[in-house]
């Protein structure tokens, strides 16, 4: 701890500097409201919606909670992208940096694994068709495509085993490969040191250093509330929605991704056949492989962006690529006008059904209940008898047995007065088994026989 | 946005005097402000996870039993009514049953047919004129009292009310094993 804050800072602190622990911040604040939502969340498809809805609706607090998860996942990934281009601008991923910066890379694919899969947990049609999209894009890797998709919505169509999936992704295997390699990034940053402004060398040597506390600790802390702050107001001002239940059947729905993923949604409007492959395959590949190899593609120990014009060209491009194809994306939603209003629609429904008051799931009813609603009213009065006197605890809810339970399947075969005769005087068997006589008057008798009959009639 | 490398900065960590004593003085503030955020920050999280110790629990409903002319068996008949439940963010309709009777004054009371006991379905024993718990034989006189067993209290009577003719049931759940009546659902 006191060699952390003891860690000398090459130049002193900086605000440029604040990025990587800005994220450490959001990091907790995404554990501590996750773990919340995790007290009500059910992931299940015919429950997460209604769960996510009750939170939202009736929970206290349930609203601003959600707000701070979802707000935070994209701070989180706005606060990346600042620390990556902080650090290859200022080249420090060279000098003994090369395992840290590999690590960042990861965990920059790791956060957007839990955009991705986080995305689909509410259930809401805007989740469901992102995410269809987003597993059918899989399906066009070549060879193993399909196996992949069909891997991850465990099926061909997506359903309560891919939010189960989802869910595990989401909560356990991400974050333990995330935990994992911040611990790695950090315990390589502590090997390497502060890297320090981007200046030749010599010069670099020659400057004074500060520790990191206190005046980095206090920049880094002061970003840090200022992030709070402003996930506070953004869940307090513009409260996180909840749109209608998934359902697949909507076939005119007009599916928008996160706005982080936008930009690779509009990338795939420009492949189509076989090009396809190069689009999101091949590109996307080797764009992460550049940067994930960029500390031994430049090479030098020069830093300074004015003398590494290609890599830094390199990241601008991508970076304006990147971004204006998200406008893209924007401005083509804008201009087309039924496109336009559909999503208006979509929106105004998913605000309208959001301020509806919470409407809790309705069960159907299990057991002797949902057994009596199928049969004739003697018969269903029956059912309920054969709960009330005890029957169900030998014979299992609806006399089919189960789990060491004695199955009653066939008895209903009998004629009326057989079982009626045995219900008073029970024989071999059943005598052995604890079957007492019935003490019911004969007209309930009546019902319980009717119950048998109609609910018993098959063997199995 | 940058403190360059031109601005003095401290030397050395721990050289004592000026430097030590507002390196102490950051740390306890930023302490303070960390323990107030966290402090803020834990109200929310705390009324999200206490919600449901608290959250408006709304009186049972009114539930139909039938014609309240239409109880004129001298001894106690069973009724089924249809009881909604909501727990958290699902609702159920099940089938419960109740006992209609005639309490001492002759006026119509509703009984809980759950054994106060451990919670079986109390039946009534036409041939014994007594209800007869088949769990552990708990007995009750046909108005609900309590004539022996394992039983600490007499069958619970449900809040009732008649309404246009019908006669009308608050369905609800007490603790069992205990003397006092206590409604806990």
């Amino acid at each position: 701890m006191h060699e952390a804050l003891d860690e000398p800072v090459p130049g002193g602190s900086r605000w440029a500097y604040v990025f990587g622990s800005g994220l450490l911040f959001i990091l907790v604040n995404q554990i501590v409201t996750g773990i919340c939502l995790a007290f009500y969340y059910v992931p299940s498809a015919d429950h997460a919606h209604a769960t996510v809805g009750y939170m939202q609706k009736v929970v206290w607090g349930g609203r601003f909670i959600r707000g701070l998860h979802a707000y935070g996942s994209s701070l989180m990934i706005v606060l990346l992208l600042l620390h990556l281009a902080q650090t290859f601008l200022y080249g420090a991923y060279k000098n003994r940096r090369e395992l840290l910066w590999m690590a960042g890379c990861v965990l920059f694919l790791l956060v957007l694994g839990m955009g991705f899969t986080g995305y689909l947990l509410p259930w809401d049609r805007r989740a469901y068709f992102a995410t269809a999209v987003g597993t059918n894009i899989l399906a066009e890797v070549p060879f193993v495509g399909g196996f992949l998709k069909a891997f991850l919505r465990a099926g061909p169509d997506m359903g309560t085993l891919t939010l189960s999936r989802f869910y595990v992704l989401h909560v356990f295997v991400i974050p333990a490969l995330i935990f994992v390699l911040i611990a790695a990034h950090v315990f390589f940053f502590r090997q390497a040191g502060a890297a320090g402004p981007p200046l030749r060398p010599e010069e670099r040597e020659k400057l004074p250093t500060e520790p990191f506390f206190p005046m980095q600790v206090l920049k880094d802390f002061l970003c840090g509330m200022l992030l709070i702050l402003g996930l506070f107001l953004l869940s307090a001002l513009r409260p996180v929605t909840l749109g209608p239940i998934a359902s697949p059947a909507d076939s005119t729905y007009v599916p928008r991704p996160e706005w982080y993923y936008l930009p690779a949604f509009q990338w795939l409007k420009y492949w189509s056949g076989s090009g396809i492959l190069v689009g999101i395959v091949v590109i996307p590949l080797l764009l992460f492989a550049l940067l994930l190899g960029i500390p031994f593609l430049d090479r030098s120990p020069e830093r300074r962006p004015r003398r590494r014009l290609l890599p830094v060209l390199g990241l601008a491009l991508v970076g304006v690529g990147v971004v204006s194809l998200g406008f893209q994306s924007a401005w083509e939603d804008r201009r087309d006008p039924a496109v336009h209003a559909k999503l208006a629609a979509q929106e105004a429904a998913e605000e309208e059904y959001n301020r509806a008051p919470f409407e809790p799931r309705e069960l159907a009813p299990a057991g002797a209940a949902a057994v009596a609603a199928k049969l004739s009213p003697a018969a269903a009065k029956g059912a309920l008898l054969f709960e009330n006197e005890g029957c169900s605890g030998c014979h299992g809810a609806s006399g089919h047995g189960a789990g060491g339970l004695i199955p009653l399947d066939g008895i209903g075969s009998q004629p009326a007065a057989a079982l009626q005769a045995l219900l008073r005087k029970p024989q071999g068997k059943m005598v052995e088994g604890g079957m007492e006589p019935s003490r019911l008057s004969d007209a309930e008798l009546a019902q319980l026989v009717a119950f048998l009959r109609e609910a018993l009639k098959d063997k199995k | 946005m940058s403190s360059g490398p031109s601005e003095p900065v401290n030397r050395e960590p721990g050289l004592g005097g000026q430097g030590a004593t507002r390196r102490s003085f950051f740390g306890v503030l930023m302490a303070a402000v960390s323990a107030a955020v966290g402090l803020v920050m834990s109200v929310p999280v705390a009324r999200f996870l206490v919600f449901p110790l608290f959250g408006s629990r709304r009186a049972s409903d009114w539930i139909e039993v039938g014609d309240a002319s239409g109880f004129v068996s001298p001894g106690p008949m069973r009724a089924e009514i249809l009881v909604r439940r909501v727990d958290g963010w699902v609702a159920s309709t099940a089938k419960r049953a109740v006992w209609v009777v005639r309490r001492e004054g002759g006026q119509l009371g509703v009984l809980s047919d759950v054994c106060p006991h451990l919670g079986c379905g109390v039946p009534w024993r036409d041939d014994e004129k007594i209800f007869h718990c088949p769990c552990h034989h708990a007995k009750f006189d046909p108005s609900g009292r309590l004539l022996g067993g394992p039983s600490p209290r007499s069958l619970d009577p449900l809040p009732i009310k008649v309404e246009n003719g019908k006669l009308m049931v608050q369905y609800q759940i007490f603790r069992n094993l205990v003397k006092t009546r206590e409604v806990i659902g």
